[in-house]
């Protein structure tokens, strides 16, 4: 679950094109990109269609209404508007290109040069981009046109110089990271020149990327452009979307319609070429997220368990028949499924059955993957977002739980039943103290008042054995160690004094050193409390040292059940064989070398 | 915690005085024969001589520059090349006019933002979908062309507000309100939309962090979690992001200005450019680099404060 994040560009050499197509079958991708064809067409041939001179004024036809001879009508100085239209599409997005092709130069060599040589280039783009976030593009460019003069393409070669960074940042990052791939040491070992290195698995990596950057920076480029020539800052002979919108506006009370057809071209050229970027980036997440990974892993998984196994139960036996109290969680055939983008449903528990009786410590025991801890937020009712409970049931203390809403879980979670966690850091907030997130829950399941919720927090602290509550209760979690922290989240979970107290791999993050005291920990308070234990796990010797049932785990399915003394002494599936053989190889005492050496 | 913040303004005010430097040489060296421009084709090449000589420009741009940022340490920025006016002067008169539009675009930025972006990040399905595609938008349309389309619809169509000029706040704050609102809606949308998407992103990833499934596994509702665990968590980002829109907007405001009409910063850098009134264009660098440096820092001291990591540090 913590490894959904996207992290770097995936390679995606084979996968352009089939982007591509998808980008096409996408309708906001196909209007986008159809507008960007189009409006590039009619800038390399409208020229040709303009059926007047642009710049022709004719004092006869000021604002003339739109006619056979002018189909949009006449400007202010009696100049065709139409014409003007095509002529200014041609200048406005070719320097705007300009800007794109200046950016992506400078950008994509020098992040290759930077990223794949390292070196002083970075020190200069720091400063670069140091600028352009502290002074605003359009007063860089006011600066600069004091000394450029009004030059449309002038100006757009600095701000392609501005926009820079943004290309070299991408380049440098992937670069860097690609560098220490694997297959690009191979390839250079292999003997393949740099920059054969370079075109073949640098470039493909980031292709993508940068063309989403480039539609972004064009539409940027555009806009700031038609702002600079909508201030009068361009060059009036010739003609541009800005300086037409400029013309219109000066002409607003009399002719408003003049602004339209300019606002037009820079309003629909900026949002198609933002909307096309976002669709682009949203189709390469897609390709390379990792839902298609675990739908694969989940499918082939639903192939083998159809072939169905029973589940193996053992019978009790003398130690485990100590614990045959009021059953008090009751789950059976807990279905727990993901629902796709793509309309299906990939399911990760298919059909447990666990039954947990009042002061039974039960251990739910499996590999990584195997479902074991989606099992336990299904009865906590906290699944992560896009999942639910498909089918069964799940009853506590007669109360049906399975996706049950909040106010039925409102008077279980955090009163009658807890949780504590694997990783202890990530599972305290970094920006509130250990005491305000001791209280918290207290003040508002148990009713407290600050001082009492106070009271309490500091007795556990000290309970869960804490040297110094006073200073852990006032330290933010960063001050504090791992082995401290899941001591803490006990004292949370146990602060409630609950029935079922669930343990989601209590101790796998911890130091070996601490594991053992920390179960320690657990087994008093479970004494202490008389609680009920769901104890999840994937090693035998935890289970071995707290449980008195165990239920093995594998592929979102139970295979073995039973007393742990039972399933120890007899286990009947290979899977739990093969478990029971990695706690032997991880503890099993080797006999003495002295005594290998004698023989 | 000192340490950290001689650190920041240090190294802003280093920043500071590498933008003003850049600024200067490449304004007065590169402007080729500035006191030709200044009297004009026809004078005399004494006339032009005496001209140079009269504003210091016959020195080396070096010195000049040692001059000037002498004066500028005291306060003096100079005059005006064509109106005589003291460019400090000029641009603190200007400045509030600006300041006013651009902070309270933040402000309702932030406040729009923060709703939106929640509401999207909860709601998920069709209002995150609906949100975020008028965030893109949002983002997409250039500033100057809403302000256009704000004038045509609110002011010229239904005559609620005023087309364009300005009325300061102390002669009738009424007045004030209806000059500045929709210049203000117009900067806006863009830092809306940018800010939603941003807080929208920050609060969904803080909803799948491991201490909210904690938090809830103690029995607190989605909701407490949310508006207290959550949206702290995602302060952070979100001050970055109106960081760097407040940038973006004191860029939009030189042009929302010029369409308002308002006598701000813009309306001077337009003039001060067109002229080629180099010493007015110089101010306004350091005036923007100043502001934005100010806010910068501000905003760094306030991630420090926020974050128990630093401020504890």
């Amino acid at each position: 679950m913590s490894d959904t994040k996207p992290t770097m560009p995936i390679p995606v050499t084979k996968r352009s094109q089939g982007l591509l197509r998808r980008v096409m079958k996408n309708p906001v991708g196909l209007v986008s990109l159809g507008f960007i064809l189009l409006i590039f067409g009619l800038a390399l041939f409208g020229g040709l269609l303009a059926p007047h001179d642009p710049n022709l004024s004719d004092a006869r036809l000021i604002l003339a209404p739109a006619s056979a001879d002018h189909p949009l009508g006449t400007d202010p100085s009696g100049r065709d508007v139409l014409s003007r239209l095509l002529v200014a599409t041609q200048i406005s997005l070719f320097a705007a290109t300009l800007a794109l092709v200046v950016a992506l130069v400078i950008g994509v060599l020098a992040g290759l040069v930077a990223g794949y040589y390292k070196g002083w280039i970075d020190g200069v783009f720091g400063w670069i981009t140091a600028l352009t976030i502290s002074m605003p593009g359009i007063i860089i460019l006011l600066a600069a046109r004091t000394i450029i003069g009004p030059s449309v393409w002038l100006a757009m070669l600095v701000f392609g110089v501005l926009m820079s960074p943004s290309f070299y940042r991408l380049v440098y990052a992937s670069v860097s990271a690609v560098r220490e791939e694997l297959y690009v040491d191979a390839a250079r070992v292999s003997g393949l020149s740099d920059g054969r290195i370079i075109s073949r698995h640098i470039l493909g990596v980031v292709r993508a990327p940068i063309i989403i950057q480039s539609a972004m920076i064009l539409g940027i480029a555009v806009a700031i452009q038609s702002g600079l020539e909508f201030l009068g800052l361009g060059d009036t002979r010739v003609p541009t979307w800005g300086g037409m919108l400029s013309d219109g506006f000066a002409a607003m009370y009399r002719a408003p319609i003049l602004m339209l057809w300019p606002s037009l071209a820079i309003g629909l050229t900026s949002i198609a070429l933002t909307l096309f970027a976002n669709v682009l980036r949203d189709e390469l997440e897609r390709s390379g997220g990792i839902l298609r990974r675990r739908k694969k892993g989940a499918q082939a998984a639903e192939k083998r368990s159809r072939q169905g196994d029973p589940v193996l139960v053992h019978g009790e036996d003398a130690h485990s028949a100590r614990r045959t109290g009021e059953v008090l969680l009751d789950v059976s055939n807990l279905h727990v499924g993901y629902d796709q983008p793509d309309g299906s449903l990939v399911e990760v528990v298919r059909g447990v059955d666990l039954t947990i009786r009042r002061g039974e410590v039960h251990g739910l025991i499996g590999e990584s993957g195997s479902g074991k801890s989606q099992t336990s937020f299904a009865i906590l009712g906290l699944l992560p977002s896009g999942g639910r409970v498909v089918d069964g049931s799940v009853v506590f203390e007669g109360v049906q739980l399975a996706n049950a809403d909040a106010d039925a879980y409102a008077t279980v979670r955090g009163t009658r039943m807890a949780y504590i966690p694997q990783e202890p850091m990530s599972n305290l907030d970094p920006m509130f103290t250990i005491g305000s997130q001791l209280t918290e829950p207290l003040r508002k399941t148990q009713g407290m008042d600050k001082k009492a919720a106070t009271k309490k927090a500091l007795a556990l602290l000290a309970r869960v054995g804490i040297p110094d509550p006073q200073r852990t209760f006032d330290a933010y979690p960063h001050q504090i160690s791992g082995g401290m922290a899941q001591r803490v989240l006990i004292a949370g979970a146990v602060s409630s004094d609950p029935d079922l107290l669930i343990a989601d791999e209590p101790t796998t993050a911890l130091d070996v050193t601490i594991q053992a005291e920390v179960l320690d920990l657990i087994r008093d308070l479970q004494q202490d409390y008389d609680m009920a234990v769901l104890l999840v796990t994937h090693n035998f010797g935890v289970v071995a040292d707290l449980c008195d049932r165990v239920s093995v785990m594998r592929e979102g399915k139970i295979i073995e059940t039973g007393p742990v003394r039972g399933i120890f002494a007899d286990p009947q599936h290979a899977y739990t064989q093969s478990l029971l053989d990695a706690m032997l190889e991880d503890s099993a005492p080797r006999p003495p070398l002295t005594q290998g050496a004698r023989s | 915690m000192a340490r950290f913040i001689v650190r920041r303004v240090l190294s802003r005010v280093v920043l500071l005085f590498a933008i003003t430097t850049l600024a200067f040489i490449l304004l007065y060296a590169g402007s080729g024969d500035i006191a030709r421009r200044i009297v004009g084709q026809t004078a005399t090449a004494e006339q032009v001589a005496a001209r140079a000589a009269e504003l210091g420009l016959d020195r080396p741009v070096l010195e000049q520059y040692v001059s000037w940022l002498g004066n500028a340490v005291t306060g003096n920025l100079g005059r005006s090349w064509f109106s005589g006016q003291l460019v400090l002067d000029g641009v603190a008169s200007r400045m509030a006019v600006t300041l006013s539009l651009v902070i309270g675009a933040t402000i309702i930025s932030a406040l729009l933002a923060v709703a939106l972006g929640v509401w999207a990040a909860l709601a998920r399905g069709v209002v995150d979908r609906v949100i975020q595609f008028l965030t893109v938008l949002g983002m997409a349309v250039p500033g100057f062309l809403v302000a256009v389309g704000l004038v045509l619809v609110f002011a010229l169509q239904l005559g609620w507000f005023r087309a364009t000029g300005f009325t300061p706040f102390a002669q009738d704050p009424g007045g004030w309100v209806r000059s500045v609102t929709l210049p203000i809606a117009a900067l806006a949308v863009g830092g809306v939309s940018a800010a939603t998407q941003q807080i929208r992103g920050s609060v969904i990833d803080a909803l799948q962090r491991d201490y909210v499934r904690t938090l809830r596994s103690r029995g607190l509702d989605t909701r407490s979690v949310v508006f207290k665990h959550v949206l702290r968590n995602s302060i952070g980002p979100a001050l970055a992001i109106l960081n760097v829109q407040f940038v973006g907007m004191l860029g939009g405001a030189v042009i929302v200005e010029q369409v308002f009409a308002l006598p701000g910063l813009g309306q001077l850098s337009v003039a001060a450019t067109l002229q080629g009134d180099i010493p007015i264009v110089m101010g306004l660098v350091l005036a923007t680099a100043a502001i934005v440096v100010v806010v910068n820092l501000a905003i760094d001291l306030a991630q420090a404060f926020l974050n128990p990591k630093v401020r504890l540090a």
